[in-house]
């Protein structure tokens, strides 16, 4: 490997880190789409020069960027301009950033409502993508988990989007609510051993699998508790804030839930505990090793109500025991008057060895391990708040 | 030709320095000259006009001849002096959030 590529998506821009296999000397680039929130940027596993980034804004809505050199330039990958938006036969022509619900009889009812805080239905709003997942064979294909949750797809390299609609049509979409950070579908993990089988996550909806490709879904929920919800075999509203498989061993699913750690070894049908010995088992990340498989990583956050770590002391905890042993990394990281978060799809690890970890917080630093954890250092100290980290290993 | 002055944002998306200079067939009216500046500028459609319902989204504001068009039809008439470039088409962003 010649070295990694840090991909960093922000409230204000995107910034593309990049450093050779020692991952010491780090050059920056960015901002990139300067002032916009961008939820996620993610490579192609197949293509690493092909980027997909997920830019939004309240005042202007969704747009994709695509880059085809490894973040240089970039480009919405819809209509150019001067070419007709419309078909011939008078039908509009793709658009990259549009996402709209299939309320075709695919989708079950169809059905275009989903529960809302006071339990009657309400309309299905496309919000925002929260997270790009492009495909492990084909760097055209990706796919895009939404708020209000829904799972898309594009096979023509972003211009096109179309929803796998019998996620939402399975059975319980219509029972789904809105945590208090939006109903999103923020996890999409694809299996390299099994190119059928897909995983999701969303707040609070809980998880699901399909089997086919994206066309049919079952919740994989058994063996989850959460507080407040009196049935324990409720097969949805568990608020799932991200789940984590290693590609050697993709039966095996690690959950950072809003409380629990948990760990499932037959691909979701059943979950048990292993927070073990974490000082608070809330979180937002949860990460494994990429030559590990029972080496997993979070970072516990003090609760639901203060999203900081406790005792203002930042600490990764490593498990090499696949869960409920865990142990303190704290070697380069603040352990005094630390109060920042760190969210949901803002932990990755590289594949090189030993394996590079890299976190990114809500006070916009950016650090990096390239020991596995056990000496930590920041690549970037004064970013906007951190909302995404993916890393690439370059060839 | 007429005028139309972008925020900043879109004017980055569009990849255009100032204000756009463009030709629309027809009466001038809301639509005919979103449909103008989409047609010439697809990067900038969903963003001004919701995709499926046409709408404003809520956060654009459109001013012409200081006087706000936001709530006006689609097909309302756009004055004059913006149909023959005198004064600007404005697509104004709410002042908001941080």
């Amino acid at each position: 490997m010649s070295g990694v590529r840090v991909l960093v998506g922000t409230r204000k821009g995107a910034f593309i880190l990049t450093s050779d296999g020692n991952r010491q000397r780090w050059d920056i680039s960015g901002p990139h789409f300067s002032g916009w929130e961008i939820y996620h940027v993610k490579g192609s596993p197949v293509d690493p020069n092909r980027l997909y980034a997920s830019q939004t804004s309240g005042w202007f809505g969704q747009i994709i960027q695509r880059s085809n050199d490894g973040g240089k330039t970039w480009e919405q990958p819809g209509t150019k301009p001067g070419e007709p938006t419309k078909t011939p036969d008078g039908m509009p022509m793709g658009e990259s950033n549009k996402f709209v619900y299939d309320t075709s009889t695919a989708s079950g009812k169809p059905l275009t409502t989903h529960q809302w805080y006071d339990g009657t239905q309400h309309p299905l709003e496309f919000k925002r993508v929260w997270h790009l997942e492009p495909s492990l064979t084909d760097p055209d294909t990706v796919y895009a988990g939404v708020e209000d949750a829904a799972l898309f797809h594009t096979t023509d390299g972003g211009q096109t989007w179309h929803e796998l609609a019998g996620l939402r049509g399975h059975g319980t979409g219509s029972k789904w609510a809105p945590g208090a950070g939006g109903m999103c579908l923020h996890t999409i993990l694809l299996d390299p051993t099994n190119p059928k089988r897909i995983y999701v996550a969303i707040s609070s909806a809980g998880a699901f699998r399909s089997d086919d490709a994206g066309k049919s879904w079952k919740p994989i929920t058994r063996g989850l508790h959460s507080l407040y919800i009196p049935d324990p075999n409720a097969e949805i509203g568990h608020c799932v804030h991200r789940i984590a498989l290693n590609p050697s061993r993709p039966n095996v699913l690690f959950m950072q839930k809003h409380w629990d750690v948990m760990r499932s070894d037959d691909a979701g049908e059943s979950w048990r505990e292993v927070s073990g010995n974490l000082p608070t088992d809330f979180g937002f990340v949860i990460d494994v090793h990429a030559h590990e498989p029972d080496t997993i990583y979070v970072v516990p956050i003090k609760n639901d109500s203060e999203h900081f770590p406790p005792d203002g002391k930042l600490r990764v905890y490593r498990s090499r025991t696949g869960g409920n042993e865990w142990e303190a990394l704290t070697n380069g990281l603040p352990q005094r008057d630390c109060y920042v978060n760190v969210l949901r799809d803002a932990m990755s690890v590289d594949s090189l060895d030993p394996c590079g970890v890299y976190f990114g917080t809500s006070g916009g630093q950016v650090y990096a391990s390239a020991d596995a954890g056990d000496h930590w250092a920041p690549i970037v100290r004064d970013l906007p708040g951190v909302l995404s980290v993916e890393v690439q290993a370059l060839p | 030709m007429m005028r139309v002055v972008l925020p900043y944002h879109l004017r980055t998306l569009a990849r255009v320095d100032a204000e756009v200079q463009l030709e629309v067939d027809g009466p001038i009216t809301l639509r005919t000259v979103l449909d103008g500046l989409e047609l010439r500028y697809p990067m900038l459609r969903g963003t001004i006009r919701d995709h499926v319902t046409q709408q404003r989204r809520p956060f654009l504001r459109f001013f012409a001849c200081e006087e706000d068009f936001s709530l006006e039809s689609p097909d309302t008439l756009l004055p004059e002096a913006v149909a023959s470039g005198v004064e600007p088409f404005l697509i104004i962003g709410a002042i908001a959030g941080g």
